[in-house]
């Protein structure tokens, strides 16, 4: 099966600018990878390609095997944009049932109410959006997203808007979207909520990816510290196979050892080594 | 095109939802009611009064003259809501949506840019029509009514009313492409004004036979075609009268209109095609 999401030597230029400068970027089929990168690194762009609501100056970019645009890419994908507003006047069920039929999912009651639920609004369903909160909106925004079951998503900044409770309503939902296979590109700035949920995380500079892996394999050791008898000691650089060693060397010189931990680098310090002085 | 009928129904709905059709029903009574009371004083005067001396000399019927007048009055006044409405419901579809976040949802379904325009055109198209007819029809019934006069031609100008209120939807909706909603919505009245201004000097030029002044409208006409069908809506309100009634009708605001000729109508469907392409063209190159 084709993977969820490939792009491959993508080029946007507006004018002068270019906003992204060559990038390469997979999303396997129901994996859930996070976008990271300071602001005009270019996340949205990437996104909006993805969608086909921008196009490419150079590069390719594929939806679930189909052209990034085409409406075989458009049917198999949901979006929430980054800026977006839904027209006041629909509520939240009317809302999802005209992007039902636009996209042409027979879900009918059912999948909306299920939806709605999903997000925690299932008390808002007759509610107007112009009588909804921003976070609300954003909420309606994501199960908008999911009407039709899509096998691969586009969220760019989800949670920009929500309530710790929001936020943690979207891990948990982002999680299921994995259980049932659903393939995620995340937009975020929210380092621990990416390092969290995301099996995979691409970090995006200047239009470039400057680092991408597994949060566990971006991360290096940076030493390893036991509590002893008299405080804490600090092995500075050693790593996590390193820890036995120096248990056992000071277990030998009659130290006493009450716990022992690997420290290694958190993801916030692997993105600011990686974007640089690109800080906006 | 399968989404189109879903894009028209969103449309339709939204107009709903948000009083547009509410206003323009409470307005439009008003200006009906405003054309009745207009209608009922001027035939009543002409009733009443004598015909001034020379008039009558000439044989120039004053009820026809009246009727023509005033129901050519109406026919502006009915064209020009019809834009309004026209320009309204299209001038921010596209750019002006996308500028505020509401586009992006719609387009990134499998419905595709080019339903989304043609289901706006339609939904457009499709109030401004059943606007236009009732205005019209209603208009019809009061100078009828009231003066006993009818126009010559009845269902051409009204059809011709009816497209041209279409062909300025089609063009609201190329300059939503580019343009934002508030220099969308100057631009279309702008060419409205224009066109209309161009089609006065040629009936100017008509009367004092001016050649270059009649160019200047000839060429307005093929550019802008909704002002060629207004002019030849209102010709054909008076397309059997003669005489002196026709050469005195001919010096008022609205009695020197030029009939359209043969290609009039041909000229505006592949003019609404051609702008329709045009549309489609530069929105699917858009970056939204
Ligand atoms: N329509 C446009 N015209 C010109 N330049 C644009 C346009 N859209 C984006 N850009 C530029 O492209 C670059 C990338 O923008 P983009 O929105 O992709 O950044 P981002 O990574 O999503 O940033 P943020 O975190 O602030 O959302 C920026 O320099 C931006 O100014
Ligand atoms: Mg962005």
């Amino acid at each position: 099966m084709a993977a969820a999401f490939t792009v491959r030597g993508l080029v946007k230029r507006y004018g002068p600018l270019t906003a992204l400068g060559g990038v390469d970027l997979d999303v396997e089929e129901g994996e859930l990878v996070g976008l990271l990168g300071p602001n005009g690194a270019g996340k949205s762009t990437l996104v909006k390609i993805g969608c086909g609501l921008v196009r490419a100056s150079a590069g390719e970019a594929y939806v679930c095997g189909a052209r990034a645009g085409s409406a075989e890419a458009r049917a198999a994908m949901g979006y929430l944009a980054e800026l977006f507003r839904f027209p006041g006047w629909t509520t939240a069920d009317e809302l999802l049932e005209l992007h039902q039929r636009l996209a042409g999912s027979a879900g009918g009651a059912e999948e909306r109410a299920e939806l709605l639920e999903l997000v925690g609004l299932e008390d808002a369903r007759r509610r107007r959006v112009e009588a909804m909160s921003k976070g609300m909106q954003q909420r309606l925004g994501i199960a908008q997203a999911l009407v039709g079951t899509p096998r691969f998503l586009f969220l760019d900044e989800p949670t920009s808007a929500l309530d710790p409770g929001g936020r943690r309503t979207v891990r948990g939902l982002l999680e299921e979207l994995r259980r049932r296979g659903v393939a995620v590109l995340l937009n975020s700035h929210l380092l621990s909520e990416v390092e969290l949920v995301c099996d995979r995380v691409a970090i995006l500079s200047r239009g470039s990816i400057v680092a991408e892996g597994r949060p566990s394999e971006l991360a290096r050791p940076h030493g390893v510290e036991v509590d002893v008898g008299g405080g804490t000691r600090l092995f500075a650089g050693a790593g996590r196979e390193e820890a036995p060693r120096i248990v056992a060397g000071l277990v030998a010189s009659g130290e006493q050892v009450y716990g022992v931990r690997v420290l290694e680098t958190t993801l916030e310090e692997i993105y600011l080594e990686a974007v640089g002085d690109d800080t906006a | 095109m399968r989404g189109v009928p879903v894009v028209v129904g969103y449309a339709l709905r939204e107009s709903l939802r948000r009083r547009v059709f509410l206003v323009v029903l409470v307005l439009t009574a008003a200006f009906v009611a405003l054309y009745w009371l207009g209608a009922q004083k001027a035939f009543e005067a002409v009733d009443e009064s004598e015909p001034p001396p020379a008039a009558a000399l000439a044989g120039i019927d004053t009820r026809t003259l009246t009727g023509a007048t005033l129901f050519g009055l109406s026919m502006f006044g009915t064209l020009f809501l019809g834009v309004v409405l026209a320009a309204f419901l299209t001038l921010s579809v596209v750019r002006g949506d996308a500028e505020r976040g509401l586009l992006q949802p719609l387009v990134v379904r499998p419905i595709g840019r080019a339903a989304l325009l043609v289901g706006r055109f339609l939904a457009a198209a499709a109030v401004c029509t059943v606007y236009v007819l009732a205005v019209y029809g209603a208009n019809l019934a009061i100078t009828w009514s009231t003066g006993s006069w009818r126009p010559d031609r009845i269902v051409e100008p009204a059809l011709e009313l009816t497209a041209a209120v279409a062909v300025i939807a089609a063009l609201s909706l190329l300059g939503s492409v580019v343009l934002s909603a508030t220099a969308n919505g100057i631009a279309v009245f702008m060419v409205f004004g224009a066109g209309l201004v161009a089609g006065l000097l040629g009936q100017i030029g008509e009367v004092l036979e001016s050649d270059t002044l009649r160019d200047v409208a000839e060429v307005t006409s093929w550019v802008l075609p909704f002002e060629a069908l207004y002019q030849d809506g209102l010709n054909a309100i008076t397309a059997d009268t003669s005489g002196f009634t026709e050469f005195a009708l001919q010096l008022g605001p609205f009695g020197g209109a030029q009939p359209g000729g043969p290609f009039l109508w041909p000229w505006t469907v592949a003019y609404l095609l051609l702008v329709g392409v045009a549309a489609l063209a530069a929105f699917a190159r858009k970056d939204l």
